[in-house]
């Protein structure tokens, strides 16, 4: 691993201006997936701003009727709390299929949200990857592309975005708040907070350098039921295939594409009479088979129906 | 970096480079090689320590993170004067062949029990209005972070359910 320094500031403000004081410098949460990639030499910060012990882990009720997440909340907290397994349990099954008890103690909810892809080729830097080193080329095109995007991909990059945790705030209708350097504070749906690769996959998020993501809001719950569904090659400990999270009648789909995928053309197929298989479909219709991972396309359109039907049902409501 | 770090109930003063894991600090700074390094990415669980009581990866930690921190290692888990009754309940079920990942085993299935206790569910929770209930299908998700090569997983449940039998 390459030397850095590192600090740990105990106010926002402090941290927010650390990072903008020093070029190369980067936030510090759970370090799950920051420290993995620095190993391989793939994340390259030269100062660590180690943003722990901010006083970001509290979940608040919010007056709307949502809840408020601070961003340092840990995944393994979040998922166990009593207000989010009784009117967010889409939240709670997302986040306790991803990783490992140990991961999800010491991963946090902004970290979560900013992990970078699995994708083999990014992990692997003797290979060509747009993503790792822009202009580089992609190698899982032509390559091992079982489990990359079938939507919004592009000719540059067909990495997925690996969180469940985001495809559920994503059904949800979730937003996130930010810190900018200068100290102003700013709001993005987590719908619109992840980027479609186009020419440059290397630009992940929407956030400018520096930003540091303090809370995710929660709107009130929309009525109806709510499951996530996940397909994998293990049973346990494995990064999805595939996955799908309703929430009454909003729908999101994860592991397909650069971004957690909210599926407004099913959504609306379905308030306009389709059925759940019809509407699945509809979002489908422009899916794209790499060579190896067409069999998403029927895999999300088959779990998104049976997640349509066992909501429409009331479970999880 | 100056680090001071309660392991196993002592503190403990450190000077350490920042790049230091938790992992090496403990196996190479404080001679406590318990912990196993066996992918140092995350992915096998031979590392986990308790740290305020949660079980982490010490592999995907930094040790200055945890500078105030407690940090309980299976040297603090018990030792052979004094088993903790989750080792008794790995021998008593020949719940390891080589060994190597117990030490990550054993500190990961009783920071999983105190998760139970505090009713923390996992993704085969069916109702997370209820208790939790450890069946064998709860533990085997919940441990499922700790890779056995040898594949003692059937004892290793057995071990486990050994010790949830006992504290029920």
């Amino acid at each position: 691993m390459r030397p850095f320094t590192y600090e740990r500031p105990t106010d926002v403000a402090a941290a927010v201006r650390a990072v903008a004081a020093t070029p190369g410098a980067k936030f510090l949460a759970g370090g799950t997936n920051l420290l993995d990639l620095m190993k391989l030499d793939i994340e390259q910060p030269t100062h660590l701003v180690d943003v722990n012990r901010l006083p970001l882990s509290g979940i608040e009720d919010t007056p709307q009727g949502g809840l408020r997440i601070g961003s340092m909340v840990s995944n393994s907290h979040l998922a166990a709390d009593a207000r989010v397994r009784s009117r967010y349990a889409v939240l709670t099954q997302a986040i306790v299929s991803g990783g490992s008890g140990q991961l999800r103690n010491k991963a946090t909810t902004g970290g979560n949200l900013l992990q970078r892809t699995r994708c083999a080729y990014f992990y692997d830097p003797s290979k060509p990857c747009n993503k790792r080193q822009p202009g580089s080329g992609c190698s899982a095109m032509e390559g091992l592309n079982r489990n990359s995007a079938i939507l919004g991909a592009s000719d540059a990059c067909i990495a997925t975005n690996p969180s469940d945790m985001a495809v559920a705030l994503t059904a949800l209708g979730a937003s996130l708040e930010a810190v900018t350097a200068d100290g102003a504070t700013r709001t993005l749906a987590v719908a619109d907070l992840h980027r479609l690769p186009g020419d440059t996959p290397h630009l992940e998020t929407n956030l400018a350098a520096g930003d540091l993501i303090t809370a995710v809001i929660l709107p009130p719950a929309p009525p109806g039921g709510q499951i996530y569904r996940k397909a994998r090659d293990r049973a346990s400990y494995a990064g999805g295939l595939a996955s799908v999270a309703v929430v009454g009648h909003q729908v999101a789909f994860g592991a397909v594409a650069h971004k957690p995928w909210r599926a407004e053309k099913t959504e609306a197929a379905l308030a306009a009479g389709a059925s759940a298989l019809e509407a699945a479909h509809a979002e489908l219709a422009g899916a794209h088979d790499n060579g190896k991972n067409g069999f998403k396309i029927a895999l999300v359109a088959r779990m998104t129906a049976d997640a349509l039907e066992q909501a429409s049902q009331g479970r999880g409501a | 970096m100056k680090t001071t770090i309660t392991v196993n109930g002592q503190a403990r003063s450190l000077d350490l480079d920042t790049r230091t894991s938790l992992l090496d600090a403990l196996r190479e700074h404080l001679n406590l090689k318990g912990s196993k390094k066996g992918c140092d990415h995350g992915q096998c669980g031979a590392c986990t320590v308790l740290v305020n009581g949660e079980r982490i990866n010490a592999c995907l930690s930094l040790a200055v993170m945890h500078d105030g921190h407690e940090v309980t290692t299976i040297e603090g888990i018990g030792g052979e004067e004094s088993l903790h009754p989750m080792q008794q309940a790995f021998l008593t079920q020949d719940a390891f062949q080589c060994g190597y990942c117990t030490p990550g085993q054993i500190c990961s299935a009783v920071g999983m029990l105190k998760e139970a206790a505090e009713n923390w569910p996992s993704w085969v929770t069916d109702d997370l209005d209820s208790a939790v209930a450890l069946s064998d299908a709860e533990i085997r998700e919940r441990m499922s972070g700790n890779i056995c090569r040898c594949s003692a997983y059937p004892q290793i449940i057995a071990a486990i359910r050994d010790v949830v039998g006992d504290v029920a």
